[in-house]
C-alpha cells in the first residue's frame, strides 16, 4: 500500500466486519512519532486469534487462506522503529464491554516512512460505506486538530437523511480539508 | 467556513427530497473494499463511482455500496454490479477512470463495457 491512509482504511475496516457501532480512529503526532489508534466496540477477539494476526496465514473470512492486514501495519510499523499492540475483549467473555483496540506507532522521520495520504478521503469512505457507525475522527498535528465526529452530524441531520448522501459527503470533505488547511 | 449551521442548510434543503431520495435499490453496484482491494487501488474506483452516479442524477435509482473480500483478490479492483432481471456484471482491474466510462456506457447507456469485464480482461 502507497501511503498511511490505505492502512488506516484496512485496520478500520476490521473493526466494521467486527459488528462495532462505535469506532475511533486517532491519529497522533508527537516529536518525531506518529501514534495510529483505532478503538472499536466490535465482537472482539479471543486470545488464541489475537496471538495469531501477525500470522499471514490466519485469516478469518472464507473466500481466501491468507490476511495480510494486520501484518502489513506490523511491518511498516517495526520498519520504522515503531510497533503494534493489540488489545481485545472477546463478546464471549463480556457481553457488556467488548471490542478491540489496535495502536501501531511509527518513526516520521525514518527513511522507510511513507507518505500519510489523503487522510479525508479514507474518512469519507468509511461514512460512505457504514453510514450507521459512529465514527469519530481526530489527528493531532503539531500545530492544530482536526476533528469529525459523526454522532454530532446526525444529532443536527436526524435519521432521514443518510451521511452516506452524496451532500453530506461533499460536505464533510470540504469540512475536514478547511481543518487540514488545504 | 464550513460550520455546522451550513449542514443544518443541507439538511433543510434535502429534506423535501427525503421522500424521494430512497434508493430503489433497481441497480447495485458494488466494490470490493477488502486487503486486498484497499491494496489495488478500490478507494479511488469507489469515489468514481459515487461522483458519476451522483453527477449522472441516477442517485435516486443507483446503490453504490461496499464489500469485503469476494476470493479472487489478483483481479481486484473488483466492481459488480447487479441489475433486476439481468446477470451480473463483474468488472476487474478497475482504474478511476475505467468506473467513469462504466457509469456512461453501462449504468447511464444499458450496455455493460465488456473489455474491462471479467470474461474478457487479459490478466
Amino acid at each position: 500500500m502507497d501511503d498511511l491512509s490505505l492502512y488506516v482504511l484496512d485496520i478500520t475496516m476490521n473493526s466494521v466486519r467486527a459488528g462495532a457501532k462505535n469506532i475511533e480512529i486517532s491519529l497522533v503526532e508527537e516529536g518525531e512519532w506518529l501514534t495510529f489508534s483505532v478503538t472499536d466496540d466490535g465482537c472482539g477477539m479471543s486470545r488464541e486469534q489475537v496471538e495469531k494476526l501477525s500470522d499471514p496465514f490466519f485469516t478469518t473470512r472464507k473466500t481466501r487462506k491468507v490476511g495480510l492486514g494486520i501484518p502489513f501495519l506490523k511491518m511498516l510499523s517495526e520498519m520504522t522503529g515503531g510497533c503494534v499492540e493489540i488489545q481485545s475483549t472477546p463478546e464471549s467473555e463480556s457481553p457488556d464491554a467488548h471490542g478491540t483496540v489496535i495502536k501501531a506507532t511509527f518513526g516520521m522521520n525514518h527513511i522507510d516512512f511513507i507518505p500519510l495520504g489523503d487522510m479525508v478521503e479514507t474518512v469519507k469512505t468509511l461514512i460512505q460505506g457504514s453510514p450507521l457507525i459512529n465514527f469519530t475522527y481526530t489527528h493531532k498535528k503539531a500545530d492544530r486538530e482536526i476533528r469529525l465526529c459523526c454522532a454530532e452530524l446526525r444529532a443536527i441531520l436526524g435519521d432521514d437523511i443518510s451521511l452516506a448522501d452524496f451532500e453530506i459527503l461533499a460536505w464533510i470533505d470540504g469540512f475536514l480539508r478547511e481543518q487540514y488547511g488545504e | 467556513m464550513k460550520s455546522l449551521e451550513e449542514l443544518m442548510a443541507i439538511k433543510a434543503k434535502m429534506q423535501d427530497k427525503v421522500a424521494v431520495r430512497r434508493v430503489d435499490g433497481s441497480v447495485r453496484i458494488v466494490v470490493g473494499m477488502a486487503t486486498c482491494g484497499i491494496a489495488a487501488g478500490a478507494r479511488p474506483v469507489l469515489n468514481a463511482f459515487v461522483e458519476g452516479v451522483t453527477a449522472a442524477g441516477l442517485a435516486e435509482s443507483v446503490s453504490v455500496t461496499q464489500t469485503g473480500c469476494i476470493g479472487i483478490c489478483q483481479y481486484e479492483p473488483v466492481v459488480e454490479v447487479y441489475e433486476s432481471g439481468k446477470e451480473k456484471v463483474t468488472y476487474v482491474k478497475m482504474t478511476a477512470e475505467k468506473a467513469k466510462e462504466v457509469v456512461e456506457k453501462h449504468i447511464k447507456g444499458g450496455t455493460p463495457v465488456a473489455e474491462y469485464t471479467i470474461g474478457t480482461t487479459n490478466v
